[in-house]
């Protein structure tokens, strides 16, 4: 998009843009125990936002409410400007594609996907333009007359998505859509959703647990922990800068390391963090006050390993081979520090195997930039 | 060999406890009245060989069935059990349905005990039931007592021993038989089809008319037939809740065979009421047979 000058898609950095949905001091409470907690967020329009974190953090409550089968406990919940505090779930511009699907076994794909637009009360022929549409745009139009009982476990997701889709809601809400498919068609079906969120220009918000699927699909990402925002972002700056220790240990691997900081002078830091090792040197925009106890993240991948101490290196330490984790393309060591500290180093596998320069026990250096990680205020 | 083996041990039952009886009481509907013990001719005389044998099926016609079309008592007895049994099931779907639909959508730790409920009436005989109902429904019953008493009425109503009576007693008796299928229909629904139902636009209403409605229509058909079917050869509850203006075929079978003591008639009766109940009972299979498709 850059290359041909059109702007960037990116309403959330434009202080002028309207959200098309906005949770303003949200919270829901269920007895004693509070599901959200005083929760502001805006979501804009064309979005694919998605609400990512462990079961119990709150998302799928978010996303009841926006759906209207909870009300908020406090807070006001506006979509394209308007309470949906009074407003009933079948008066709502919004549909919603449930984990289940719920498809409605007794009617055929045809009459699942028309069911929605029979509602609204259209003419015969619209509607069945309409459908014939969305069966196209999932391809299933060979499967109209089947029972939901008599498609795939595929099919029945693609069902379930051109019925919530067949009334242009402004807003598709998606519970964990493909939780029930297994991981190759899952992949698949990740870029579909992609693709026909950007031909409709819905705005779609997808709840899941999965932070690959968060971060293949969504142009931003919502970081949830027991109903709070733990991190608004994109996918790139939530991996590449968390906010705290938190989202940079639930997205992702990371090396977390405890220490306590000197003050940042230039934006920089030296992190006292073990007895015997050497500070380490880092890039922060954070004010850091000296004395202060940091965490250090690092991911895997930025950590390199090496037979000797490489002479350019600002940060680098010694230890010993205590594991390593073969994925294929990539190998994760473990490697312990004599501190006792474990640091994982992730690198590609450019060579075959059987030629790799390390093994179980090897003495090698870990080494990293001063910009590889981040600082967080622990 | 096995297999033959389990599929024969329920045939043997079947033959054993249907099949033989049936083929008694068809004989004696085709054998005549006679002052002895047992009370019919003909008996098949073992020892007379094979001319006895044929000698015995020579006296079997068909003389009662044609008695049974020419005196309309028994014609008027089928097409009232009939009408009886139909709007009895009507009614029992009708207080079975809500209560069905209440328990499964109670919550989940209630759902035992309304079940328990619903099931703990047949813990006690089905006679004393019925005759406690003539304890609650006659002049001066509980529940005349209780109108009289609140001023709704001032005259006791007259409900025991009339059409009235029997329609109770049967909605009573066979209300567990309705509410059992129902609630097992509608237990099973997901309840996110409901919410799909209103996320797509519908109002609780519709989404009751277009989803769960239809949802539990296997199990409406299973209650309405397993209502309707024991409803037709009733006959304890007209005997004792009815009138003499009640007139129901099980309550003519009861009379012809230990009243007049003609059982050849009674057994007449009885094959014709077999052959009546064969229809329902053919559809009620087909209904079961289709919702196990649907689930497998």
């Amino acid at each position: 998009m850059p290359a041909n000058g059109a702007p960037i898609f990116a309403p959330w950095d434009d202080p002028a843009a309207k959200p098309l949905i906005r949770f303003e001091n949200v919270t829901k409470r269920f007895g004693d125990f509070t599901a959200i907690d005083n929760l502001t967020l805006d979501i804009y329009e064309r979005e694919f936002f998605a609400l990512l974190g462990p079961s119990g953090c709150g998302k799928t409550t978010m996303m009841r409410m926006l759906a209207g089968f909870e009300t908020p406990t406090e807070g006001k919940i506006y979509v394209g400007g308007q309470d949906m505090g009074p407003i009933a779930p079948n008066q709502r511009p919004v549909n919603m594609m449930f984990q289940s699907y719920a498809l409605f076994p007794h009617l055929s794909v045809y009459e699942n996907i028309a069911f929605g637009l029979r509602r609204d009360g259209k003419p015969k022929d619209e509607i069945h333009h309409r459908v014939e549409e969305m069966l196209r745009m999932v391809r299933l139009q060979k499967f109209a007359k089947r029972k939901p009982h008599q498609i795939s476990g595929g099919q029945r997701q693609r069902v379930a998505l051109a019925r919530s889709l067949a009334k242009e809601p402004k807003l598709l809400l998606l519970d964990e859509p493909l939780g029930a498919l297994d991981a190759k068609l899952r992949e698949d079906t990740q870029f579909e959703l992609m693709d026909i969120q950007e031909n409709t220009g819905t705005t779609f918000v997808i709840v899941t647990h999965d932070q690959e699927e968060a971060m293949t699909v969504a142009s931003r990402i919502a970081v949830m922990d027991e109903g709070k925002v733990m991190q608004v972002s994109t996918p790139d700056r939530i991996y590449e800068f968390p906010d705290n220790a938190y989202v940079a240990d639930f997205i992702g691997d990371v090396n977390l390391i405890e220490g306590r900081s000197s003050a940042a002078i230039d934006e920089t830091v030296q992190i006292e963090w073990a007895e015997g090792q050497q500070a380490i040197t880092a890039q922060t925009s954070r004010a850091i006050t000296a004395g202060q106890k940091v965490f250090y993240a690092i991911r895997p991948e930025k950590v390199t390993i090496s037979p000797d101490r490489p002479a350019d290196a600002v940060n680098a330490a010694q230890g010993k081979i205590l594991d390593i984790a073969y994925l294929g393309n990539l190998s994760t060591y473990h490697v312990q520090l004599p501190t006792g500290q474990v640091i994982k180093s992730q690198m590609a596998n450019t060579r075959r195997i059987s030629r790799r320069p390390y093994t179980w026990e090897d003495e090698v250096w870990v080494s990293w930039t001063k910009t590889g990680g981040s600082v967080l205020e622990g | 060999m096995r297999r033959y083996l389990v599929i024969a041990l329920p045939y043997l039952w079947l033959l054993g406890l249907f099949l033989v009886p049936f083929l008694i009481v068809l004989k004696i509907s085709l054998s005549d009245l006679n002052l002895s013990i047992p009370p019919y001719l003909p008996q098949l005389d073992p020892s007379a060989g094979w001319a006895g044998l044929k000698d015995f099926f020579s006296q079997l016609d068909f003389e009662n069935f044609v008695f049974l079309t020419e005196d309309d008592l028994y014609w008027k007895a089928y097409l009232s059990s009939l009408k009886i049994a139909v709007v009895a099931t009507f009614f029992t779907l009708c207080v079975g349905y809500p209560m069905a639909y209440g328990m499964a959508r109670a919550p989940s730790e209630w759902r035992p005990t309304l079940m328990m409920l619903v099931i703990l009436p047949f813990w006690t005989s089905f006679l004393i039931r019925v005759y406690s109902w003539m304890g609650i429904l006659s002049n001066e019953g509980f529940l005349n007592q209780f109108l009289l008493w609140t001023g709704i009425i001032s005259e006791p109503l007259v409900i025991m021993n009339t059409t009235t009576a029997v329609y109770i007693g049967i909605v009573y008796t066979y209300l567990p038989f309705m509410i059992l299928p129902i609630y097992s229909a509608l237990e099973k629904m997901d309840d996110s089809l409901l919410e799909a139902a209103e996320d797509l636009g519908c109002s609780r209403l519709q989404a009751f008319w277009l989803v769960t409605f239809p949802l539990s229509k296997s199990g409406i058909i299973a209650g309405c037939f397993l209502v309707f079917i024991p409803s037709i050869g009733e006959f304890v509850i007209p005997s004792l809740l009815g009138g003499s203006d009640t007139l129901m075929i099980g309550k003519v079978l009861w009379e012809e065979f230990f009243n007049n003591r003609d059982w050849p008639v009674a057994s007449a009766v009885a094959v014709i009421l077999l052959a009546i109940l064969v229809i329902p009972i053919i559809l009620f299979q087909r209904n079961e047979q289709k919702q196990r498709e649907a689930d497998g």
